[in-house]
């Protein structure tokens, strides 16, 4: 497998308009994602702290998970989200967000993708998700599995 | 503690309007009453999350059913706490319907002194016909919270 081009995940970033909403980019070491959050103000949840909202740090990971997967081997389409576990570890700060997605398994129809999520030290991750990932879709468009694979 | 209902509504639209990433994806109040509380979201092109289809991104999602647990927290606990995610667990039961607003609904079905459990689901019409489940657990903050660990 040949690495993907830097252009391609731009591309792809790109294309998601609600990846646009948060201000995501991402740079690519071999096929490696390192996906980037800048902050910006729209992103706050708790404006005492301030921090970052936890549904910004899930759907960032989110979305760092879908591009991995995208990036890792040629898709028809985007994989679709079947369930994630967002983990919080400490509060996101009003700082640039990083995250990294582990594929730890790509089946068939399935991948099981692990995510991490830091600020000024990887070592100090501010969230986790794990998340399974269907991969093909039947023509109806039903989430369900249609034995066509 | 009992929470009159005005204090919840104001407690629910400060929370909507009052969080810059609620007021920007434009969620909206929709009731509150002690651990239970809805909210919505409606459809915009900026928040698709794939552009072959037009469905909403599942982070939209997952921000209004965070948020709106956040809610159904505080209402059940009072106003004297704040409340943080631990964890949050998402099932995606189906894409979104294009064009359709989506909304949220939060129970706060335990409370504990410091954990508080909640399950919610978003839906376009019916809650027994969700998009999304989830079920999460909160902490509670006593106190003001501190700055964060360095």
């Amino acid at each position: 497998m040949s690495a993907p081009h830097p252009q391609k995940l731009a591309e792809l970033l790109a294309a998601i308009p609600y990846a646009r909403f948060l201000g995501m980019t991402g740079e690519l070491a071999g096929n490696e994602i390192t996906a980037i959050l800048p902050f910006s103000p729209h992103l706050i949840g708790n404006t005492v702290l301030p921090a970052l909202h936890g549904g910004v740090l899930g759907a960032f990971m989110e979305l760092t998970a879908l591009a991995q997967l995208s990036m890792s081997e040629p898709l028809r389409r985007q994989p679709r989200t079947i369930d994630v576990t967002i983990e919080y570890l400490r509060p996101g700060r009003a700082l640039t967000t990083y995250a990294l997605a582990d594929v730890r398994k790509i089946g068939r129809r399935i991948a099981n993708v692990h995510v991490q999520a830091w600020q000024e030290s990887r070592a100090s991750p501010v969230a986790a998700l794990r998340g399974h990932f269907l991969l093909s879709v039947d023509p109806s468009g039903q989430q369900g599995d249609s034995g066509r694979h | 503690m009992t929470i009159d209902q005005r204090t919840l509504t104001e407690a629910g639209e400060r929370m909507t309007q009052g969080t810059p990433q609620s007021a920007s994806l434009g969620i909206r109040l929709v009731s509150v009453e002690p651990g239970v509380a809805a909210m919505a979201v409606t459809y915009r092109d900026d928040l698709v999350g794939d552009p072959a289809t037009g469905v909403l991104a599942g982070g939209v999602i997952t921000t209004l059913l965070d948020h709106v647990c956040g809610l159904a927290v505080a209402s059940a606990a009072g106003p004297v706490h704040s409340t943080a995610t631990l964890d949050l667990r998402i099932d995606y039961m189906r894409a979104a319907e294009p064009g359709r607003d989506i909304i949220a609904r939060a129970y706060c079905y335990k409370l504990t002194h410091t954990i508080a459990f909640v399950r919610a689901a978003a839906f376009e019409d019916a809650e027994d016909d969700p998009v999304a489940t989830a079920q999460g657990a909160f902490v509670l903050n006593l106190t003001a919270p501190k700055a964060p660990d360095p």
